[in-house]
């Protein structure tokens, strides 16, 4: 709890008169220039994303569901590469959301940790870190999906 | 025996301890700052040929315990104590560094107002006659700090604009109850201060209100005018931070209108995209060992209050939503 | 055969448009991880009302390489699976779907951290 009620001397500012003047002298985040570079990262992201799957497709002669699934894998796979080259975190700096949100963003929030805990061992640095984020990730979506599962269940 | 205590918080030092050495060890991207011929090393990389920043932080506040006793052409025996601090759990850097100098250590945790703290207590030490030289030193890593109270470095996120950037550094201070150097005049020992902000990266506005509660403690302690200091320094507090201690001693009614800074705005060039400036126990360490105290040799400024600024949260009080409660500790150094 | 890019391009960034607004105006609170939990939450409830059909439809891999896409999988798997395998497809459906993608990230990300170190 905020403490007030100090022995004078101390502020001649209540902590509810403080939390205004923060408020007021807060810089505030430039949400337009951050929008546009998200809608500008995020769809290059996912249009790169979609060269590749056409790419499988028209090359590799993959059905569509197939090359979906190889280019998310790909992605996946360049996200991690970036992520241990140093680049990914700087792309995201940039980008925001349109670097966090991509399934590459998904790959960064796995090795990250994992990287960045090696020094403490393969078992706990490396094996348990990697699910520091993703295992939140995994647990929402995977139970809802099961909740989902059982509710279409329930209505057929 | 004369009270050397001066109203609710501070204390004068009767033979005031002098600072007989300063060295300082900074990383690179301190290096390219405004501040970089003020540094006695600056480090070509963050790992400094280490294989994990712990063990970097260890070494680099090391370097710069050698290096003030070094300077100051003193046996490393003659030192009677180590007072350091860091930001690390069980403040592991400065444990390590100690374990490799084998001279009595006494660990402390004053978050980032550590430099100051342990300048307070070393004079404390020297002028009540238990001492004759006392190491004071802090260090923070960047990395090492980002990992424990933020994120892993490389994943992606991105910094609002109040947020600040650790200094990777360690600085050290040689106090002795005699030799040629600024003198330490008085110190004021801040109290824990919360004012109810949650978001762990506005620092500069949790610690605020306790650095202001600091120095106006001082001022009324001590029964100085506000115009008694030529420079009146805070520790790390940012652009924002700095912004709200000054409109909250103008509401209290104090007004300093000499130079008011901070180390944090001082370290780093707005270019550098840092966001608010810089932040750690390292950041007032390697301003006041470099920086400042060449200034006072020189004879620029000759009277300076350092007020060291620390945020007392942790990772896991911030996550189960506690406020973050802060303290700053002032001290004053005396240029005769 | 490419003609599906700028669609790509477009419900991408929009989809990442809405994240970005949630993180700068929202509390400080809301993390990065914050953010990739709450779409694939999102994808797989409107996946399951579908509402999520119709972007993918439109955007290709624009909606399924955000992780609200995954959340469409997910969703998408489990009533399949639900449909043909009653309550154990219903509980396989989802992970069956994604298991590629999860594979790939666990694979990939291992392989990764092992080789680099951090750079800061």
């Amino acid at each position: 709890m905020p403490n007030s009620d100090l022995r004078p001397p101390t502020l001649k500012v209540t902590p509810e008169e403080y939390k205004e003047i923060t408020k007021k002298l807060t810089p505030k985040p430039k949400v337009v220039k951050n929008t546009i570079l998200a809608f500008l990262v995020g769809g290059l992201i996912c249009s790169i994303g979609q060269i590749i799957i056409n790419s499988y497709m028209l090359y590799l002669g993959l059905t569509k569901l197939s090359a979906q699934i190889a280019g998310t894998a790909t992605l996946i796979f360049l996200g991690a590469l970036l992520t241990g080259l140093g680049v990914y975190d700087e792309i995201v700096r940039v980008g925001g959301a349109g670097g966090i949100i991509p399934v590459t963003g998904f790959a960064n929030s796995m090795v990250s940790p994992a990287l960045e805990y090696k020094k403490e061992g393969y078992v706990f640095g490396v094996g348990g870190k990697l699910f520091t984020i993703a295992g939140p990730i995994l647990v929402y979506g995977i139970a809802s999906s099961i909740i989902v599962g059982i509710i279409y269940l329930l209505l057929r | 025996m004369k009270n050397k205590k001066a109203g609710n918080q501070s204390v004068f030092f009767q033979n005031p301890p002098v600072v007989i050495s300063g060295y300082s060890v900074v990383g690179p991207k301190e290096g390219q700052g405004p501040l970089r011929d003020s540094f006695d090393v600056i480090l070509k990389d963050t790992y400094d040929g280490e294989k994990s920043w712990e063990k970097t932080e260890a070494k680099m506040l090391e370097r710069s315990m050698r290096g003030a006793i070094d300077k100051a052409q003193v046996p490393l025996e003659s030192v009677d104590y180590i007072l350091a601090g860091d930001l690390l759990n069980q403040i592991i850097s400065s444990n390590f560094a100690a374990r490799q100098l084998g001279l009595p250590f006494i660990g402390l945790y004053g978050a980032c107002s550590t430099m100051a703290l342990s300048l307070a207590l070393g004079g404390m030490l020297i002028d009540g006659g238990y001492a004759s030289k006392v190491l004071c030193s802090a260090s923070s890593h960047h990395d090492t700090a980002e990992r424990q109270y933020r994120l892993p470095t490389e994943q992606g996120n991105q910094r609002p604009m109040y947020a600040q950037w650790t200094v990777t550094g360690a600085g050290s201070i040689l106090l002795a109850d005699a030799g040629n150097g600024p003198k330490l005049t008085s110190a004021t020992i801040g109290r824990v201060i919360d004012y109810g902000e949650t978001d762990t990266n506005n620092m500069g506005a949790a610690m605020a209100p306790a650095v202001a509660d600091t120095i106006l403690n001082h001022f009324q302690d001590l029964n100085r005018p506000p115009d008694y200091y030529d420079l009146v320094l805070t520790g790390d507090l940012g652009v924002l931070g700095l912004q709200l201690v000054t409109e909250l001693l103008k509401r209290s009614n104090l007004n300093i209108r000499n130079t008011f800074t901070d180390c944090g705005v001082m370290i780093f060039d707005t270019e550098q995209d840092t966001h608010a400036g810089g932040s750690g126990c390292g950041c007032s360490a390697v301003v006041l060992t470099g920086n400042i105290l060449s200034r006072m040799q020189s004879g620029e400024i000759k009277k300076v209050l350092l007020i060291g600024s620390g945020s007392l949260h942790s990772p896991a009080s911030a996550l189960q939503g506690e406020s973050m409660p802060a303290i700053g500790h002032a001290i004053s150094l005396e240029m005769q | 055969m490419f003609n599906n890019i700028i669609p790509a391009f477009l419900v991408g960034g929009l989809i990442c448009v809405v994240g970005q607004l949630l993180m700068d105006l929202t509390k400080a609170k809301i993390t990065p991880s914050h953010v990739l939990v709450g779409f694939v939450t999102c994808g797989v409830i409107l996946g399951a009302l579908g509402l999520y059909e119709p972007l993918v439809k439109i955007g290709g891999a624009g909606a399924t390489i955000p992780l609200s896409g995954f959340g469409y999988t997910l969703a998408k798997g489990a009533m399949e699976g639900a449909q043909s395998g009653g309550l154990i497809g219903a509980f396989s459906g989802g992970i069956q779907a994604t298991a590629v993608g999860i594979a790939a990230a666990l694979f990939f990300g291992y392989l990764v951290a092992v080789v680099f170190n951090p750079k800061g």
